[in-house]
């Protein structure tokens, strides 16, 4: 008894208390996304929120037994539980179920489950135990490579399910090598190497090549005149101006047809409120109809109406921007978002152990990128990728993965104290 | 190890924050700066439903019921919406083939795959009876309900004119017409368009992203209610204008009636004339070009409102107003005739042969040109007047004072001004001041330079009924109900001439039908005053005129008849006035041969004997 208590008096109810607002809110916006008047019963299983209202119980639940989880328990075995959730990504790719396109769900008696969500949160297990090793230096290339290793093999996984969105997700766990000490170049490469595609993709390609020869002769010329500097020059402008080529040939002869079309609606070469771009156009429309204070509750007409797709799962902060408004519901959710993360970094750096403080990293570089791409293609900032965004987005799974995900590091992070 | 880096959680709790800023900066710009999202957001979802009220009706002066609405139905489609159906059987109701159903869906189409286009306009109710049972086997398809114009009478078309769409350009400048609704475009339909058109309402409804009803918006608070157009009380006497389009069948030319108490038209007839339902729903653009497109008879040409003529002899009452009003002419002055007024280069003024001299009256019932040369001489050439161009001025607007030479301001639309020379014109022409009585001299006898409407024609006749003074002639009496009379038409206006000089010239108009050139034409029961006229017309045979009005002491009609082509006034514009004054007066007519000649004789061909001028 006296141990358990003070397993619920180490919790961090920050967290907790964040965790219940976005749950309690994403299902108001999903009541109101699928809202019609003629089935309002808050518990109908044959409508989403009825079905949402059930997994957010189920998660409740979830995340109590958890908490009761030794705190040992996950350190110990995140490698197994990484290496269930590869055979699980292996299985879901001879047996799984095709939905919309990717095949990466399993069906368990009426309730479609996908592995990929659940992988995030195995590789941040085994990142995280990785990472924590005495030995392990991330410096140095060849743990880098098998910290890279970790990360890619379910990535690559996802990929072959067709599911693009979800292996991108794998990219943020660069956050925890960069704060295991991966050098800033990484983290620069990472910023540059996106924009100088887009960039590669919107001007003429000589023209780029020819600004970066501009640029490599002007580094050149500040810096000392060493026979390696000239070579690392020569070789990165190689390298850039190969990137450059590759990603026009990538875009225009690897990509499906909707993807590149996306792609160029997003960058501005193609406006097409037919197709492509009509998701986004028709979110911007309802979140930009929202104004200041919003529509009011069930009185959103463009989310209701179904003008805007997918509204409850992947496009649900278009409910939040036209019913509740700039003030009400734009800031609030934003705003939580961003102190909910905040606050995973700041509990995560009191963590004495470095198993728990990496996997705390994990946890916020994963929720991190999903609220970037999901809210930045609602605003139409980024491509349409669809991914949800956590504890919001209608569906079990997605859920139930981000409660483990949170509430591990929760739990670890209550255990901090029995670690003295 | 890992602690030496731990300041860069400050780098990404940094890029949490940038982001979150950035995020907070889209959405206030979309939300808050941008409103075009609003403007979107409801065009996604607003339907704004016109609701059409009824156009106004038109009643004659006995309350008969002239013009009308009745509903018509459009079949309108939504290709979003349409699915597998019976294609075969809707193209066999509506009467068209499987190639042009495709390409009507696919024009719908590009206009909008989500919003309601036109499939067919105007179905026939018949059809709309076959076709409502069925609708619900056509998805996409619904009906929607337009009103017709439709005339109870066939007659007066040019009078009443008829509606259309709007044009873009009318659009543009007037906020309240939207693309598709309608206007006046001619007639009474288009002077008293905003009388007749009510108030559109307007209900706005949302819809779905599959443009599904979902019900009115906010309850209907923003809805307005269509209130129905005013009716109009027209002065026209319907059977009067039955008649005089009737004997005016087969002929080119006009009838003008008014009441000369009140300046209401009693019937406005212009032919050839065409039956006003042509004009109506959707056989109206090809009835239209069908019509405009007959140069011959031209029937869409108002010619009581847009025909210029000379008036010929029917001018010489004028003379003789302002003949008196100046001084210089009285009852008894006698001019002597020999034929014809000598112009002093070799030719004259010729004149058929009559008693001569003549004294006033008797000038206007034998109708002497000789006589009116020398009056008309006489006027401008006043003593008191030390120029030419000073009595012409004079004179002229003795002549504008009674009317013409500019438009009267009926309420029908396309009303020409007329023509009264301006002394400018003569200066231009013979050179500045260089002109005398005799270079002008044929206006004295209603030929030359002078334009006269066959409006303003009638409107002389009026004026000499009421001794000097006139209302300006109009179609609609009252608007909205009998005892509210139109306020636009309710100033008399008196011309210069002093009523004392009326009488003498009345006898003169009484003696022509009496004695003098229009003497075929007398009514036993009814003392008519009118005066012959032939214009003359350098294209063809001249045109003939009468102008008249009566009872004598009680004048209740005022009318003008022009007949194109058809030689003297008395030959057969004096018997169709005279018919058109018996059927009003007596309503009805004894004359049956001579109404049966006049309704089947051919003016160009005719043989009817001309007594004189």
């Amino acid at each position: 008894m006296r141990e358990r208590r003070g397993i619920f008096e180490h919790i961090d109810w920050w967290l907790v208390i964040l965790y219940l607002l976005l749950v309690g809110l994403g299902w108001i916006n999903i009541y109101a996304a699928v809202y019609d008047i003629n089935h309002s019963d808050i518990v109908d299983m044959h409508v989403k929120y009825g079905k949402q209202m059930l997994w957010i119980f189920a998660a409740v639940f979830l995340a109590m037994i958890i908490l009761l989880i030794d705190g040992k328990f996950f350190a110990q075995f995140s490698n197994l539980i990484y290496g269930i959730c590869i055979l699980l990504l292996i299985m879901v790719i001879f047996s799984g179920k095709e939905i919309s396109g990717s095949k990466s769900w399993f069906q368990f008696a009426g309730v479609a489950l996908q592995p990929a969500e659940f992988a995030k949160m195995g590789t941040a297990l085994a990142l995280a135990k990785f990472l924590s090793l005495t030995e392990t230096d991330i410096r140095k290339r060849n743990d880098l490579f098998l910290a890279a290793g970790i990360i890619l093999l379910p990535t690559i996984l996802v990929i072959l399910q067709h599911d693009t969105g979800s292996a991108l997700v794998f990219l943020s766990f660069i956050l925890v090598l960069y704060r295991a000490g991966l050098s800033d170049k990484f983290l620069i490469a990472f910023v540059l190497v996106p924009m100088l595609a887009v960039l590669s993709l919107l001007i003429n390609k000589f023209i780029i090549v020819g600004g970066l020869f501009l640029i490599a002769v002007l580094v050149f010329l500040y810096t000392k005149r060493r026979f390696l500097n000239t070579l690392i020059i020569a070789a990165v402008f190689l390298a850039a101006t190969g990137f450059v080529f590759s990603v026009n040939y990538g875009v225009n002869h690897v990509l499906e047809p909707h993807q590149r079309t996306r792609i160029n609606v997003l960058i501005g070469k193609e406006i097409d409120l037919k197709g492509a771009g009509y998701n986004v156009n028709q979110s911007l429309i309802a979140i930009g109809s929202g104004g200041m204070w919003g529509k009011g509750f069930l009185q959103g007409t463009q989310t209701k109406y179904n003008f805007v797709p997918e509204q409850s799962t992947d496009f649900i902060f278009c409910t939040v921007g036209e019913e509740w408004g700039f003030l009400k519901g734009s800031l609030v959710v934003v705003g939580l978002f961003v102190v909910l993360l905040i606050r995973i970094v700041i509990v995560a750096e009191r963590q004495r152990s470095r198993f728990s403080r990496f996997y705390g990293y994990g946890v916020a570089a994963i929720i991190f990128f999903h609220f970037f791409i999901n809210i930045g293609m609602t605003l139409g900032l980024l491509p349409v990728i669809g991914i949800p965004l956590p504890f919001f987005s209608y569906g079990g799974s997605s859920l139930w993965a981000f409660t483990m995900l949170l509430f591990i590091f929760i739990r670890q992070d209550s255990y901090r104290y029995e670690l003295l | 190890m890992e602690r030496v880096y731990a300041n860069r959680k400050f780098i990404v709790i940094g890029v949490f924050v940038i982001v979150g800023l950035i995020f907070i900066l889209r959405l206030f710009l979309i939300q808050i700066v941008a409103d075009k999202y609003v403007l979107s957001a409801n065009n996604n979802v607003l339907r704004y439903i016109t609701q059409y009220p009824a156009r106004g009706l038109i009643f004659d002066r006995n309350g008969k019921l002239l013009v009308y609405n009745e509903a018509a139905y459009d079949l309108m489609v939504i290709p979003s919406q349409v699915k597998k159906m019976d294609t075969a059987e809707l193209c066999r109701l509506i009467g068209i083939g499987i190639a042009d159903f495709i390409q009507r869906v696919q024009k719908a189409r590009s206009y909008s795959p989500f919003r309601p286009s036109v499939f067919e306009s105007q179905i026939s109710r018949e059809n709309y009876g076959y076709l409502e049972e069925k609708m619900f086997r056509f998805p996409g398809f619904f009906v929607q309900s337009r009103t017709l114009r439709k005339y109870t009478y066939p007659v007066a078309a040019h009078t009443f004119g008829y509606i259309g769409e709007v044009s873009p350009e009318i659009i543009d400048q007037n906020l309240y017409y939207k693309s598709g609704d309608y206007i006046g475009i001619s007639g009474i339909e288009k002077s008293y368009e905003e009388v007749l058109r009510g108030k559109k309402g307007m209900r706005i409804k949302v819809v779905d992203v599959l443009n599904r009803d979902k019900g009115s918006f906010q309850n209907g608070k923003y809805d307005t209610i269509a209130f129905a157009g005013t009716d109009l009380y027209s002065s026209l006497d319907v059977e009067l204008q039955q008649y005089g389009e009737l004997l005016m069948s087969g002929k080119k030319g006009s009838i003008v009636a008014i009441e000369p108490s009140t300046g209401e038209i009693l019937a406005i007839v212009s032919s050839p004339a065409y039956d006003p339902n042509l004009l109506v729903g959707r056989a109206r653009k090809t009835n239209y070009v069908m019509l405009s497109e007959d140069t011959i008879q031209v029937p869409l040409f108002n010619r009581a409102l847009m025909a210029s003529y000379p008036p010929g002899s029917t001018f010489k009452l004028v003379g003789a107003l302002v003949g008196q009003q100046e001084g210089v002419l009285f009852p008894e002055t006698r001019y002597f005739c020999g034929g014809g007024f000598p112009l002093g280069n070799g030719k004259k003024v010729a004149c058929h042969s009559h008693p001569s001299p003549l004294n006033l009256s008797e000038s206007i019932a034998q109708s002497c040109n000789t006589y009116y040369c020398r009056v008309f001489r006489s006027i401008i050439d006043k003593k008191t007047f030390r120029t030419t161009r000073e009595g012409f001025e004079s004179w002229r607007s003795f002549v504008m004072s009674m009317g013409f030479g500019k438009k009267l301001g009926i309420d029908i639309p396309g009303e020409l001004n007329g023509n009264i020379p301006t002394s400018g014109y003569y200066d231009r022409y013979h050179g500045k001041n260089r002109w005398t009585s005799m270079a002008i001299i044929s206006l004295g006898i209603g030929q030359g330079e002078i334009g006269i409407i066959p409006i303003q024609m009638a409107n002389l006749a009026a004026l000499i009924s009421n001794r000097g003074f006139y209302y300006v002639p109009h179609i609609i009496k009252a608007i909205g109900s009998k005892d509210k009379p139109n306020k636009d038409f309710q100033v008399k206006k008196v011309s210069l001439i002093d009523p004392k000089y009326f009488d003498i010239v009345i006898k003169g108009m009484h003696d022509v039908v009496e004695g003098g050139t229009a003497r075929a034409s007398r009514i036993d029961s009814i003392t008519m005053c009118g005066k012959t006229g032939t214009a003359q017309n350098p294209h063809g045979k001249n045109h003939s005129i009468f102008v008249a009005f009566a009872p004598m002491d009680n004048p209740r009609i005022a009318i003008s008849v022009v007949v194109e082509n058809a030689g003297f006034g008395a030959a057969w514009a004096a018997p169709i006035a005279s018919l058109m004054i018996e059927k009003y007066i007596n309503r009805k007519v004894k004359r049956k041969d001579l109404e049966q000649s006049m309704i089947t004789g051919n003016p160009s061909t005719s043989a009817i004997k001309v007594i004189d001028q």
